[in-house]
């Protein structure tokens, strides 16, 4: 793509998250995902007539907690303000949120692409309430409204217009998931919609210190098909200037099946939300000790944790990168650890079978069945050599599926390697009897004939055989 | 400031009302009656007040994070003018 050498992008993001808390930010209703249509429903997030909003202490302390992690300032007095637009999705025609006081400002977190890091500002957090949700009917004649997502707790994160490529949005989008994630403030579920993105890019030439004009990109619902949208809007926006039209600011839906963006006629009306205080929900002022009794709460966050795997377990700068990407998974590496000294090899067998086989079926940690302890403790296994690699190989699986520990799995299945060299000898020389051929082309100087002899010996001692002691005895054979 | 037909006009359209031009003409006035009589806020010199974005001397008003039961199904589409398995309604809104 030429046209990308030529402009530079620009690129901010807004992302929304859902705080699990029980109930809803301004009323007592369930905040649990799933439940029937319009069921988690009460006359305040109704928005009945003549009810007040009252806030929920949890959405502020986790709003804190989100805000303290992306090193925002934390307000010390903040306040809610009503943002005005007719919608079906919000009842009261107005939704809660913050305007000119929000609960963090001035934040930032360090990004990794290409091995470089690169740190984005957070220009914002601010706490607001979620919408409802709308089902288009098919045929088009009507929408149907779930009120039951109307006042989930949500913190709106915008970002500086420091991001300047689609990949390193999505490095952006997943430290800010991780972020959450170790803070234990939302599930960050992008596909039951806790984590939602929106985008604003533009492009100018090189050296112009003025942005070119933007479109917002919505409907982005993975960190996937955010990367591809904006690569998509990249090199739109390139085609428009390079053919000397001008970018139209507005806002465009990416359609991922298609992978177009497509122009959200209607919503062009300019935005005008006539914010205001809610005279209905007084300020909330944090003091010292609240924000102190907050910060105490932040748990060790992905960065410092990928340092000290790789200045204290001396892990490769990826690997650490990798697996401190999701609190659980390092949680597992953490348990693991308890149980092996060998930290490399974890990381290895993380890196390699367990993450190859999370992304081939589309699975995370936390849907397989294995444990920590179980990892350790193979590697232990394999280490004492009770257990050949070969052999750990269907152990992990079964571990993966089962959940059993590998004593256990090797017990099951008779999967104890067998070291004993009379017993291998034995197979030895009954396979070099029955493959006379293969014995022949090695003799004749063909080396790779022997690696055929010895996946016949692990085939018929059914992958026990020791492979180091498989392979001498059977060159001592061949050469006597 | 003069508040012109065509801010009413502005205003109304995101209120979603429908006025006549008879009505437009009279609420331009009471529009600019109201904004007169704001101005003389204008005569006091608040450069050290604090914004007052509310008038209780009340702060920190909190609820513990805990769940209370919801209106039945009947009672929350008591008042739906139309409703399909559980849901409201609407006429088809097109993103």
């Amino acid at each position: 793509m030429t046209e990308a050498t030529k402009y530079e992008t620009v690129i901010g993001l807004e992302v929304h998250v859902e705080l699990h808390t029980n109930s809803k930010i301004f009323c007592g209703c369930s905040t649990a995902f799933g439940a029937p249509p319009n069921t988690h429903t009460c006359p305040v997030c109704l928005g009945h007539p003549g009810v007040l909003p009252v806030l929920n202490r949890q959405a502020v302390d986790y709003a804190m907690k989100a805000a303290m992690a992306l090193n925002c300032e934390i307000a010390t007095e903040s306040k809610f303000d009503r943002k005005n637009y007719f919608y079906p999705d919000s009842p009261k025609a107005y939704q809660i949120s913050q305007y000119d006081k929000p609960i963090g400002e001035k934040g930032w977190i360090d990004i990794e692409v290409n091995g470089e890091t690169k740190r984005i500002g957070i220009t914002r957090l601010h706490l607001e309430e979620d919408a409802g949700k709308l089902t288009h009917v098919d045929g088009g004649y009507a929408s149907l409204v779930d009120l039951n997502r109307v006042g989930t707790p949500l913190v709106e994160i915008v970002s500086e217009p420091d991001i300047r490529t689609p990949e390193e949005a999505k490095a952006y989008l997943e430290k800010l998931k991780a972020i959450m994630q170790y803070c234990e403030v939302s599930d960050v579920k992008m596909e039951e919609g806790s984590l939602r993105c929106d985008a604003n890019i533009s492009l100018r030439p090189y050296g112009q210190e003025k942005f070119g004009t933007r479109t917002e990109l919505k409907n982005m619902n993975s960190f996937r098909g955010v990367q591809r949208g904006l690569e998509y809007e990249q090199w739109r926006q390139a085609d428009v200037l390079d053919s000397g039209g001008t970018v139209v600011q507005e806002t465009l839906r990416w359609d991922d099946a298609k992978g177009v963006t497509i122009s959200m006629r209607g919503k062009e009306e300019a935005h005008d939300y006539r914010y205001f205080p809610d005279p209905d929900l007084v300020k909330v002022f944090i003091d010292d000790e609240w924000k102190s009794r907050v910060r105490a709460t932040i748990p060790e966050l992905p960065d410092a944790r990928k340092a000290r795997y790789t200045s204290e377990l001396g892990l490769p700068s990826y690997d650490a990168g990798v697996i401190t990407s999701s609190k659980k998974l390092a949680d597992f590496f953490e348990e693991s650890l308890n149980y092996t000294k060998d930290a490399k090899a974890v990381s290895n067998w993380i890196m390699g079978d367990l993450l190859g086989y999370l992304n081939a079926n589309n699975l995370e940690i936390e849907d397989v069945k294995i444990t920590g302890q179980g990892l350790g403790e193979m590697i232990g296994l394999l280490e004492k050599g009770t257990i050949s690699s070969k052999i750990a190989k269907t152990v992990f699986k079964a571990m993966l599926e089962s959940g059993k520990l590998p004593q256990q799995i090797v017990e099951e299945q008779g999967l104890v390697q067998i070291s004993d060299e009379g017993a291998i000898k034995a197979v030895v020389d009954q396979i070099v009897t029955n493959n006379p051929q293969s014995v022949e082309d090695y003799k004749a100087g063909k080396e790779k004939a022997i690696g055929f002899l010895v996946g016949q010996v692990m085939k018929e001692t059914k992958g026990k055989a020791n492979p180091a002691l498989v392979n001498k005895l059977l060159v001592e054979r061949l050469n006597q | 400031m003069s508040i012109t037909i065509k801010d009413v006009d502005h205003v109304a359209n995101l209120a979603r009302l429908t006025l006549s031009d008879e009505e437009k003409t009279t609420f331009a006035d009471q529009l600019n009656a109201i904004l007169k009589y704001a101005e003389k806020l204008n005569e006091l010199d608040t450069d050290n007040v604090e914004p007052t974005s509310h008038v209780l001397p009340i702060t920190n008003v909190l609820r513990e994070d805990e769940t209370r039961p919801s209106w039945p199904i009947e009672d929350v589409m008591r008042n739906a003018p139309d409703e399909e398995d559980g849901q409201f309604r609407v006429p088809a809104v097109l993103e």
